[in-house]
Formats: structure tokens, sequence, C-alpha cells
């Protein structure tokens, strides 16, 4: 009889899990849909079932030179997350190894960093980039990504770093391993894939940031979130294409993000929720 | 373990990170504090100078600085409500047993990973445009009329889609949670003859506590701050109805140019935004000593 009311209970259980699932994924899934219609077909009103045209995936490429962005996507977000990861492992690893009374205090005041609101620093940061040049350049919006995400990296790493146990350390030393030997050899084979998980959480964060990515270029450095922001005044029939934008822009980052899920809570609670 | 030199090591190797962050915070701060004082227009610089708390004054009387504030506000309490409430359900649901959990999980937490941009215009498009719509297409096969959303409730659809974007996290980090409460714990309360409710209230919530002190730190940063979203849908419109602060501050100083304005709602919006900060903080810190 138990047995029975679990598999009823689990029965119910799926059905509603999977309905709300669905619900939740559709904007999604009906996009990736749309982008395999054409666009005659997109405004033709609901349907779940597309004709597979690859139309609008030539269009974006062909009309609006869809990989530029795409690269720059994936150079500026690649690019900041390895800067953030020279500066930030050396950070985290002396807070993590030799704390100090201060340190709680260091990565509190990293933290208060992040909630600086950015419009309110919005038109300086123009100036300063107008007046190095760096507008639409992919060098300056590289720094300017790596300097948002630079206090979630360092958090990240740390709260990763502090699990390694120091004993580990105590017992190299003893064996007369120098403090260069210590890092190598010992300490970074056991880091890694904490610096992994951290590096992937970043490339996702910087590849969606949507507010210097869009006011800080124009054309030759805008990644997919300004282009894609250029939809939103459009020209003639465009559902498909946007469907077939979107998908590409989000479609990696989807990929990405289902393998880091784990990475995904532990590093945006800052090890407080695993 | 510290000795003196690999201290001083230490203190080596936190540096560029300190001090990157510090002039990264302090310089542009410090510029737009200075010209939220100034009279300075780029296009029209003869009567640049200082002018005292002019700009706030201007700041003030506009009347869609109230709106902007009371807009901010909706947006962050409305999406938290709504994320919260709707996550703790979900995590609950979530962590049934059932099959396929590990699909399920896959297609709930999609969302948090779509650009902005993108959630905001496939919304807009594919779901609420009142032609083509999937809204649209069934409002018209139930025979009612289609609804214009972003020109009829341009502030409610802006929260649904960033409670779109939202959702997915917060039962994610709910659910991760809940997944830690020791099942002999639940067990026994279950044995005690604890009802479903009386279990949830008495040993589910306090321990979803830490959970949700750290979803309500991190969504009110960035709920905060939504801009994208509001960009692509309804540029702030009808009139300021969906303007929300960061918005105003981009439409005054990169749209009209007027840079001690904007720089005066800037310097309010990081008042504002430390006002969350420090009750956040509090909270966050107090859970991480434990």
């Amino acid at each position: 009889m138990a047995r029975a009311v679990t598999t009823q209970h689990k029965a119910i259980a799926t059905a509603a899990a999977w309905i709300v699932a669905f619900l939740i994924f559709f904007p999604i899934l009906y996009t990736i849909i749309t982008s395999f219609k054409s666009e005659q077909e997109a405004i033709q009103g609901f349907s779940m079932i597309p004709s597979g045209t690859l139309e609008s995936y030539r269009e974006v490429q062909s009309q609006y030179n869809y990989f530029k962005p795409f690269m720059n996507s994936v150079i500026l977000s690649v690019g900041s997350t390895i800067l953030a990861l020279f500066i930030a492992v050396p950070a985290a690893w002396s807070m993590a190894f030799s704390p100090t009374r201060r340190t709680k205090d260091v990565l509190m005041w990293m933290l208060s960093t992040k909630m600086m609101p950015a419009v309110a620093v919005l038109f300086p940061i123009y100036l300063i980039f107008r007046n190095f040049g760096l507008l639409d350049s992919r060098i300056g919006l590289t720094v300017m990504l790596m300097l948002i995400n630079l206090p979630i990296v360092v958090w990240m790493l740390y709260t990763y770093f502090r699990e390694i146990p120091g004993e580990i350390l105590e017992a190299a030393r003893m064996d007369g391993a120098t403090l260069w030997g210590e890092i190598v050899y010992v300490l970074t084979p056991m880091a890694v894939p904490g610096i992994a998980s951290t590096m992937l959480l970043n490339i996702i964060l910087a590849w969606n940031e949507a507010f210097w990515t869009i006011r800080l270029t124009t054309t030759n450095a805008a990644p997919l979130t300004a282009f894609i922001s250029s939809f939103s005044s459009p020209q003639g029939l465009f559902w498909a294409k946007l469907s077939a934008a979107s998908t590409l822009a989000i479609a990696p980052i989807l990929i990405m993000g289902w393998f880091s899920q784990r990475q995904l809570v532990r590093g945006l609670t800052f090890g407080a929720v695993k | 373990m510290a000795t003196r030199q690999t201290s001083t090591l230490a203190r080596f190797m936190m540096a560029p990170a300190v001090l990157l962050l510090f002039i990264w915070m302090i310089v542009p701060l410090a510029m737009t504090l200075w010209f939220s004082f100034q009279q300075y227009n780029p296009l029209n610089p003869i009567r640049d100078g200082f002018i005292g708390l002019a700009n706030y004054k201007l700041f003030f009387s506009n009347p869609a600085f109230f709106a902007a504030i009371q807009h901010t506000l909706t947006i962050v309490v409305v999406v938290l409500l709504i994320t919260i409430i709707g996550g703790i359900l979900l995590a609950l649901l979530l962590d049934q047993p059932m099959w396929g959990q590990g699909f399920v999980r896959i297609l709930v937490i999609s969302p948090f990973f779509v650009m902005p941009p993108v959630a905001a215009l496939v919304w807009k498009n594919m779901i609420m445009h009142p032609g083509y719509g999937v809204l649209a297409d069934m409002a018209r096969g139930l025979g009612l009329q289609p609804i214009d959303w972003f020109a009829q409730y341009p502030l409610f659809s802006i929260i649904l889609i960033v409670a779109w974007q939202w959702l997915p996290f917060a039962t994610l980090i709910l659910l991760t949670s809940l997944q830690s409460l020791d099942i002999e714990q639940k067990e026994a309360a279950e044995m005690d003859g604890a009802g479903f409710l009386s279990r949830f209230w008495h040993l589910t919530l306090p321990h979803l506590s830490r959970a949700i002190t750290v979803v309500v730190l991190i969504q009110t940063i960035f709920l905060l701050a939504v801009y994208a979203e509001i960009l692509v849908t309804t540029n702030g419109g009808p009139g300021y109805a969906s303007t929300n602060l960061p918005f105003l501050v981009y439409q005054k100083a990169l749209l009209e140019y007027k840079i001690g304005q904007a720089s005066a709602g800037g310097i309010i919006a990081v008042i504002l935004a430390n006002i969350v900060a420090f009750f956040a903080m509090r909270a966050v810190g107090k859970n991480l000593d434990k």
C-alpha cells in the first residue's frame, strides 16, 4: 500500500514539475522553434512545428555580419576573465593562507564595490573612455568587465582556497619545499577545480553583462548584447531573424550554464550555500 | 604560520586587486560628485560653472524623479516577492522524488543564462506582442481582444520579464539549500506526526533563512540596476511610466546632456544603494560568520 502511494505521489510530482518546467522554458523553446521558420511562417500565428529552414541563420550572417559581435563576445568574456584571474588569484591566495584581522573587512569592502550603481559613474567613465580613445575598443571594455567582476572572482576563489587544508602546506614545508615549490607543486593542483569553476561562472557573467557593453560600444567592439539590442527598433519582418540571432547568442552560455549549476550556486552565494 | 616575510608577501599579492578596485571606485565617484555641483553641458558650455545644490533641486523638482524612485523600488520589491515565494514553492516541488529530475532542473534554470536584451526582446516580440505574440494568439483563440502589454501595463511587463530571469536563480539556490536539510531530521519530524505545514514552518523555513538572505542580497544588487530590459522594450515610456532611476540618469546624461543633473541623480542612486546595502551586508556578514 505504502509503495503504491509513493508511486502515485511520484507521478503527480513528475507531472506538476514537467508542466511548470515547460512553462518556464517555453519562451526559449519557442524562440528556438521560430528560428527555424521563414519570416512568413513566423507571423502566421502560433505553431510549434517549423518548416526547418535555415534561411534566418544565413540572413543574420549575410545581412548583419553576425560573426563579428559573436567573436567580440568571446574575446571580451574570456579576455576579461583571464585578466581578472591574474589579479584575483594572488589576492585570494594570500587572504586564504595568511589572513590578517582585516581580511574579512577587505572582502566585505570588495563586495560593497559591486553595489555601486553603474549609472552613478556612467558619465565619468564615458568621459575617461572618450579621452583615452577607448570608446568602442575591445581593450577598454575588457578592462571594464574585469573590474566589475573582480570582486566576485576574488570572493569565489577565496572560498575555494580556504578549503585547501593548511596542514598540507606545513607538511610540504617540512619536506623542504620552497614557497615557489609550494605554490607550483602543492597548491596549484589542488586549486585547479576551484579556478576552473570561477572561470566558467565569470565568463557567463561577462557574456551577459548588458550595461557597459551597450553604452561603451557602437560597432567595432560591440558584443552580442549590444548587437541584439539593436533589434529593438526593427525594420520590416524580423521575427525569425531575431529568433535566430537570439538562439545563437544564448546557446553557448546555456550549455555552459547547465554544466556549472553547482558552481553557480556556490560562486554567486560566496560559499554561503553549497 | 605567518612570519613577517610571508605577511609582507601576502600584502604584496593583495595590492593589485585592492588598488584597482579602490581607484575604480573612488575616481569616477569623485568625478560624479564634482559634476553634481556643476552646470556642465558639452553642447552649450557658455554657462558652465559651480552652481551649488541647484542640480539636486532641479532633480528633486522633476516629476519624473519621484516616479523613477517609486518604479525602482517597485521593481525590486515585487520581483523579490515573486522570486522568493515562487522559488520556495518550485524548490519544494523539485525536491520531491520524480522522473527526469535532472532534465527538469536544466529547463527551470535556463532563463538565468539568457542575456537581458535577448530575454526582453523575446518576451516583447514572441510572447507579448499585440499582433504576433503567443499571448495575442491565445486571446484571439478565446475570442478576446489581444492586450498591448507594453503600452497598457509597461511596468508590469518589465517586472514579468525580470522575474522570469531571476526566478530560476532563486529556485536553484533554495533547492540546493533544501537538499542539504538533513533527511533524518525530516523523517523524525514526520514520525512525530508533524503535518506538512508545521514541518515547513518550524523546520524547512528556518533552514532556508540563510539561502533566502543571500538571494535577497544578490538580487537586490542587480534589481536596483535594471537597465537593458527597459531600454529594448519600453524605452522608459509611455511618458515615464516605466522609467527607473538608472534609466532616468542615463536619459539625462547621454540623451539630454544634462550632466550636472544626471550626476546629482547618480549620487542619489548611490545613497539609495548604500541604504539597501547597509542592511543586506549586515545580514550576509552575520550569516557568513556561522
